[in-house]
């Protein structure tokens, strides 16, 4: 049997190689995910049977099955999901972009810049509205990546040293979040923590639709740069001499990925660790090959998060955790056992 | 390599001139701030104690500060010139390797789970806890084929401090109440500090400050590579179990009492490499005194800056440390 299908049409001219295993895993991938949406919406303080769910999002159920699904659950679900999945392949992007394993936005400080504005938002204006938070945070987001990116830049820009100052910038950043959260208000200050930690709650269909554009726009975007990444995991030299505008392509991907995770963090504040976490689940499954591995650790990234939210919304109930909570408690362990697996690259 | 001090006699002088800014510093420490402190009056706090307030001011606390904020300093300067030295690692520092979050998240654990309270018991999660973290970066960032490179050094304290302070705020945001006890605590100040929590610490700073002028001799020796060394008869795991002790004796009692600070041990030996070449030993000595002096300057600026509100001195020094992080790694990459 053979690995790749061929998939080419004339008029307008596109063709590409589809990998049997990533379709395979990719529909498997989306049915789980429709699964899990369906039974976490069910779950709760008041549990509904998913078959009622399936009505109720139809649009036949009980009104009142109706009211809490519409307007309470499936917003904040979907809003998991979405964040999971623009973390997940902003991640994947980074890590494609950087060659290194270990990258994504909690690491190299795009959540780190992020937190700053946002943190700064909440404690300084006390009464402006949240609604402008999330633009404040995806402002954040960006101006670091610019940031990090202009002091890495030195007759071009080498993952090693964006790594380096992404790490470097990421502690000046912790120390300015201290500096408001300690000068902030005790009130405010627990407000702001809880956006730190990450957390979908009181997400509202405004945010599901605003998030829904920006990976729309962005996730397709990455594909057709994703060639380019192809190219890019052979090492600088190689992929400049077969003829890649290295530079260019890195910083297009580098600017799509800051997009994604800035449009994340903005709504669902600095959850750790997908972005980390649910590209190297991806790889595992599908190989490194780019076209394959985006979708795949996206819906990965959208499940993680969904069900995340879901154990923490409901485990200690009637306490509603923030969800970062428990995905750093499955991410940073597994980050570190990572660093471990790649102690000989 | 040129530096400035390259004469034995002129290092001596250095060392004797730096002593002096030190004590000035020490002195400005006390006199400045909020309420401005004639010299007279700190003296006579001790000479003829009448209970006045700013005597009680001066004696409970302005000059236990002035003597926290320049023990801390001595201890973060020199374990950054221990690590730096031992690693070969420019970018080495106590937050970079996971020291500091490590730290915390141990204190704020004990504090929201086990409802410790006392200070004592601080000092000596603090203490467990910092040296957890940095073993546990040491051995991430030094095993595989080529050792303890930076990158990989970097990354695996960036793994531990996002786990630690991931956590952090996670138990934080899960305990309102843990937060107003410890937020203080986390943003890492000399404010406000008691100064019998500094005598619980001091011995054990005292005892690694003289041993590691001792042994920055054997360490002269490893920086020549570790065959070198072991060819000349030297037992360098030894040498490196000692100085790693060393290195969290000095970095642990430094977070219990003051907090997590960063970047001190850091931009300190990058300074005293500057002035006196990359013989440890002068380093080292530079390292304490210098660190002392950076310490209690970003106190007295964090003072006087926001004035009547303090800037938390963690900000300071990672604000003055952020920079100098930046041309480490971009002029340590261009080498390499």
């Amino acid at each position: 049997m053979k690995k790749y299908v061929s998939f080419r049409i004339n008029r307008p001219p596109v063709s590409m190689l589809l990998d049997k295993k990533a379709v395979w895993v990719t529909l498997a991938l989306l049915i789980v995910t429709l699964l899990a949406l369906i039974i976490s919406t069910g779950i709760g303080t008041l549990t509904i049977h998913p078959l009622d769910v399936v009505k109720a999002l139809l649009g036949i159920g009980s009104e009142q099955d109706r009211m809490i699904i519409h307007t309470f659950r499936l917003p904040r679900s979907l809003a998991a999901m979405l964040v999971g999945a623009a973390l997940a392949a902003a991640g994947a992007i980074l890590q494609a972009v950087f060659r290194n394993p270990l990258a994504s936005p909690d690491i190299i400080g795009i959540t780190g810049g992020a937190s700053v504005a946002a943190v700064a938002y909440i404690t300084l204006f006390e009464t402006a509205s949240i609604r402008w938070l999330p633009f404040v945070a995806f402002l954040g987001a960006a101006l670091i990546a610019l940031l990090i990116y202009g002091l890495a830049w030195k007759n071009g820009v080498t993952p090693l040293r964006l790594v380096l100052i992404g790490v470097g910038l990421d502690f000046a950043m912790h120390a300015l979040t201290t500096l408001l959260l300690v000068s902030g208000r005790i009130h405010l200050t627990s407000k702001a923590k809880i956006w730190l930690t990450g957390s979908v709650y009181g997400t509202a269909w405004h945010d599901v639709g605003t998030l829904f554009l920006w990976t729309l726009v962005l996730i397709p975007l990455a594909f057709v740069c994703g060639r380019n990444g192809n190219v890019q995991q052979l090492g600088d030299e190689l992929a400049t001499g077969v003829g890649s505008a290295l530079q260019r392509q890195r910083f297009f991907l580098l600017l799509i990925s800051v997009g994604l995770a800035g449009a994340a963090i903005a709504i669902g504040g600095a959850i750790a660790f997908v972005g980390l976490l649910a590209p190297h689940i991806a790889r595992k499954w599908v190989g490194s090959t780019f076209g394959a591995l985006l979708p795949v650790a996206a819906l990965v990234g959208g499940l993680t998060v969904l069900l995340a939210d879901l154990v923490a919304r409901t485990a200690f109930s009637p306490v509603d955790l923030p969800v970062g909570i428990f995905t750093s408690a499955i991410g940073a362990p597994f980050f570190i056992y990572l660093l471990y697996r790649n102690r000989h690259q | 390599m040129t530096h400035v001090l390259p004469s034995g006699k002129r290092k001596i002088f250095g060392l004797f001139l730096l002593f002096l800014i030190f004590i000035g510093a020490v002195l400005a420490s006390i006199v400045f701030g909020v309420m401005d402190i004639s010299w007279k009056s700190a003296i006579e706090a001790y000479t003829q104690f009448h209970g006045t307030n700013e005597q009680i001011v001066i004696r409970e606390a302005r000059v236990p500060r002035a003597l926290i904020a320049a023990a801390v300093g001595a201890s973060l300067g020199i374990a950054g010139a221990l690590l730096q030295a031992m690693t070969k690692n420019p970018l080495a520092d106590l937050s970079i390797f996971g020291i500091n979050s490590g730290a915390s998240f141990f204190v704020v654990v004990a504090v929201s789970l086990f409802s410790v309270s006392s200070l004592t018991q601080f000092t000596w999660i603090a203490f467990v806890g910092a040296a957890l973290s940095g073993m546990a970066v040491y051995f991430l960032g030094s095993i595989g084929k080529d050792g303890l490179s930076p990158v990989k050094l970097t990354l695996a304290g960036a793994a531990m401090t996002a786990l630690f302070s991931s956590l952090t705020h996670g138990l934080l945001a899960a305990n309102e109440k843990t937060l107003e006890e410890v937020l203080f605590w986390l943003a890492g100040s000399v404010a406000g500090r008691k100064l019998e929590m500094l005598w619980t610490v001091l011995p054990y700073m005292i005892v690694a400050w003289l041993l590691a002028l001792v042994i920055a001799g054997p360490i002269n020796l490893l920086m020549m590579g570790e065959d070198v060394a072991k060819g000349l008869g030297q037992r360098t795991l030894l040498v490196k179990i000692a100085t790693g002790l060393l290195i969290v004796l000095q970095a642990g009692s430094s977070v219990a009492v003051a907090g997590p600070i960063g970047f001190v041990g850091l931009v300190i030996p990058h300074i005293a490499r500057f002035l006196v070449g990359i013989d440890t030993r002068w380093v080292v000595a530079y390292s304490g005194l210098l660190g002392a002096v950076l310490l209690l300057g970003a106190d007295v600026s964090a003072r006087l800056i926001a004035m009547p509100k303090e800037m938390p001195l963690s900000v300071m020094t990672a604000l003055i440390g952020t920079p100098f992080f930046l041309y480490a790694a971009r002029k340590g990459l261009a080498r390499s």
